[in-house]
């Protein structure tokens, strides 16, 4: 089994902060002059994994939480190498996690469901509020967070919230879930620009063939046939 | 203090369909001409261009080409006994922003609307009697026939490059089309698109079982076209990113490929995006527009742009939220049933759809367009269907599309699956080439409660009140949706899936998830101000010199998706302004 982040930082506990920032320092001088025409730029293989919006706490219970909603198996890697828990964490720390786009204006009353939305609260922080709520709840019942429960354990719970079973505080368990489930789609099923769907995995997995679409011919040669090739994203294209 | 500009003879608000062909039409008839585009500027090249165009989550998901609601949205409730709450998000329909407006990212369905339709009261009345339709149900005809409206209709259809096969041609049958069609005068400009999978065996099936499927008639280009004003189309790529979308092949009919680039060849024309409209400007009788009052959203300067035209041709909802906020025309109050400006409000109910699951059957649902498709007009535009054996007014097209395979929105499952987990994972892998889906998209009648107001409480970005939605699905809505959808489930079985699941009943209306952006009335036409707010050319009958054009002047909703008929008024109303009320300015007869 992998180490999950709290026991990640738990290991470099006392060395942690000094010993990272010294291994990113960079000389400004040499940064910004320009490379010797003849240098060759090692390939860049990194792929983005670090948070900057979920605290390592927060991180633990989403990246838990997208393990069980998409599990590795046979089809494609657990939801967290898919990148879906980096996904939301970029989408939080950007403009549709700080509301955009939405009417954030008062008076504020609960309503009812097919009113929609109606939290003063910005998605970023109702997802932080959340996993709070989430997690107190998991200890009050469980003693432990939500990251170190059983995965069984993991399901009922995420069950719970799901059918209203369970209700939360500071925001609705139930809504709270539905957020979290279709954020972590848009990231499993997006365009991997956005740092999920690694490898196009979701796409692998359904035979969606990504976004060079041309089908004129296809309409009708491949009517009841499968489409087999690999898929292509914006980033393979960009 | 605003700034006051210089008097022109006709200003636009709102650069969409309406208000590009009116633009057009006007300025090329040598009236001067403003347009106040709410959104910014944007073509093909470079703001639809793949790959980025093809972005699900941006544009299908964040809704990048709508409107923002953070400015102004609607409150919602489903009666006058509850309070209203602001939808804080795009859900249910999306009201386009920017220049082409909804033209830019609709799908292309272009219907013309039935004969029933054109004379919806009297219709009823002399089929069934006059207590077939319920007492809460203000539904009236329209002001013109449908043969006043059909060169106008050819005229729509050929702009934007309708793809379809004629059912009547001049009052001849034309087998393949849609014999219940009222006649036309000539055929579509272009032929059918190729159909999909699923459309060859629902045509099969439907035939089968003695109905007359057809094309479904739709603005995305089968071949190259090139309209009778020169503009160029090209041909569709069965891309799937269609709604929601701009097309990056100039294959589906647009505003901004077609009307408004002619608009702006006419030196008498001038646009100005980024200019919010918040009030049309009155005299002292409150009988005249004197112009109207905006804001350029991107530096905050106020402007007044007099003009001796004002024409409203925003979204429907905008339209009618400008009236109340300007004061045109009598508010209406659902409690007295006094009052015009607001009644009528309608919109499309679904819920008698199915999807079918079969095991040795592939879709390739990605392989797509936004409109081409197989419907049947059985149960609708059908005079003979009888529907005192539904005990409702209106009726439903049945129709297989196959718009888009997009993954984040489109993933069926059988009735049962997990949303989430392993069980999903399986089912979602499994059934996402495996799966199509039977529509049943009904017509929606007025109802006395189901109406705008300017809500008490909330307010956008001007200070100004939001507009207030009060509505709900009614017990005629319930009744079509069960019937018709009876009948796709009936076609559905016999195609002998391997498991379907549907038909839904309707259930309250609920403004959370995405139906479709086909909101009409609210300034409905008419034949007196008694029963409407605008004339049978849009003409406002208390202040003639404003005109509201689009959607807001339906009485009632059809079957239908309302582009069509949206088009055509937008034509017929440019040659009122043109031909009568130019030179003889006031209420026109």
């Amino acid at each position: 089994m992998k180490n999950n982040r709290r026991d990640f930082l738990k290991t470099v506990g006392t060395v942690g902060a000094t010993g990272l920032a010294a291994a990113v320092t960079v000389e400004p001088a040499e940064a910004q002059s320009p490379a010797p025409p003849t240098a060759k730029a090692a390939p860049v293989t990194q792929v983005a994994h670090a948070y900057t919006f979920f605290t390592a706490p927060e991180a633990a219970f989403i990246e838990a939480a997208v393990d069980r909603f998409i599990p590795a198996d046979e089809l494609t890697p657990g939801g967290t190498d898919c990148g879906v828990a980096i996904f939301i964490d970029r989408q939080l720390a950007g403009a549709w996690g700080s509301g955009d786009r939405m009417y954030m204006q008062g008076p504020w009353q609960k309503g009812v469901a097919t009113q929609g939305y109606q939290s003063p609260l910005t998605p970023a922080e109702f997802f932080r509020a959340g996993i709070a709520a989430a997690n107190t709840h998991c200890r009050n019942t469980l003693q432990k967070d939500f990251d170190r429960l059983t995965a069984d354990q993991q399901i009922t719970v995420l069950k719970d919230m799901e059918q209203g079973r369970v209700t939360f505080d500071a925001v609705s368990a139930q809504e709270f879930f539905n957020l979290l489930l279709a954020t972590a789609m848009q990231g499993f099923f997006g365009d991997p620009i956005y740092g999920g769907n690694r490898d196009k995995a979701a796409w692998k997995m359904i035979g969606f063939p990504g976004v060079v679409a041309i089908y004129s011919e296809h309409i009708k040669t491949y009517r009841n046939k499968k489409y087999d090739v690999e898929p292509k994203s914006i980033l393979d294209l960009s | 203090m605003p700034t006051r500009l210089k008097e022109v003879d006709v200003v636009i608000v709102g650069l969409g369909w309406t208000g590009g062909i009116l633009a057009k039409e006007l300025s090329e008839a040598g009236m001067r001409v403003v347009a106040l585009e709410r959104g910014g500027l944007r073509s093909t090249n470079p703001d639809f261009a793949i790959p980025q165009i093809r972005d699900e989550l941006k544009y299908a998901v964040r809704n990048a080409l709508m409107q923002n609601p953070a400015r102004d949205t609607l409150t919602f409730r489903h009666s006058p006994a509850e309070p209203a709450l602001p939808m804080r998000q795009l859900g249910s329909f999306l009201p386009g922003e920017g220049l082409g407006g909804a033209g830019v990212h609709w799908n292309g369905v272009t219907w013309r609307w039935t004969g029933i339709d054109h004379a919806a009261r009297s219709h009823y009345e002399q089929r069934y009697g006059k207590g077939f339709i319920p007492a809460d149900m203000p539904l009236q005809d329209w002001p013109m026939s449908y043969a006043e409206l059909e060169p106008y209709y050819d005229r729509f259809e050929h702009t934007a490059g309708v793809s379809g096969k004629a059912g009547n041609l001049r009052g001849t049958t034309q087998q393949g089309g849609n014999v219940f069609e009222q006649p036309r005068d000539r055929d579509y400009p272009l032929p059918p698109l190729e159909p999909s999978y699923s459309q060859v065996l629902f045509n099969e099936a439907a035939a089968q079982a003695g109905y007359h499927p057809f094309p479904r008639p739709c603005a995305n280009a089968s071949r190259a076209y090139t309209n009778p004003d020169g503009a160029r189309l090209g041909a569709c790529v069965y891309c799937g990113h269609c709604e929601r979308f701009g097309c990056e092949a100039n294959a589906k009919g647009s505003p901004h490929i077609t009307v408004i680039p002619k608009a702006m060849a006419q030196p008498t024309f001038e646009l100005r995006p980024h200019s919010w409209v918040t009030k049309v400007m009155l005299d002292s009788t409150n009988k005249k527009a004197i112009g109207v009052a905006y804001t350029d959203v991107s530096n905050g300067q106020e402007y007044e742009q007099p003009a001796a035209i004002v024409a409203l041709c925003a979204y429907a909802i905008n339209n009618v939220h400008l009236m109340l906020l300007s004061g045109i025309g009598n508010p209406y109050d659902s409690a007295t049933q006094k009052g015009v400006v607001g009644k009528n409000y309608c919109y499309q109910p679904g819920g008698g759809g199915v999807t079918l699951f079969f095991e040795d059957e592939i879709f390739n649902p990605f392989m797509a367009t936004g409109a081409f498709g197989i419907a049947m007009d059985d149960f609708h535009a059908n005079d003979r269907f009888d529907r005192a054996a539904m005990g409702a007014v209106g009726g439903a097209t049945i129709i297989v599309g196959q718009s888009n395979g997009r993954p984040i929105g489109y993933r069926p499952v059988p009735a049962g699956t997990p949303r989430w987990g392993a069980e999903w994972k399986q089912a979602t892998a499994k059934w996402y080439l495996r799966a199509m889906n039977i529509g049943v998209t009904a017509s929606n009648m007025p109802h006395r409660y189901n109406a705008y107001d300017l809500d008490p409480t909330y307010k956008n970005v001007f200070g100004q009140p939001l507009l207030r939605l009060t509505y709900n699905f009614v017990e005629n809505d319930k009744k079509v949706v069960a019937y018709v959808g009876s009948k796709a489930a009936e076609i559905a079985r016999s195609m002998k899936p391997t498991s379907m699941t549907g038909p839904g009943t309707l259930g309250d209306y609920n403004i959370v998830p995405y139906q479709s952006t086909h909101n009409t009335g609210g300034a409905i036409m008419g034949t007196s101000p008694a029963n409407s707010a605008v004339n049978k050319y849009l003409q406002s009958w208390d202040v003639p010199n404003v005109f509201v054009v689009g959607a807001s002047a339906f009485p009632h909703n059809s079957a239908y998706n309302p582009t069509g008929p949206v088009g055509a008024l937008a034509y017929w109303t440019a040659d009122a302004i043109k031909m009568k009320f130019r030179n003889r300015p006031g209420l026109m007869t």
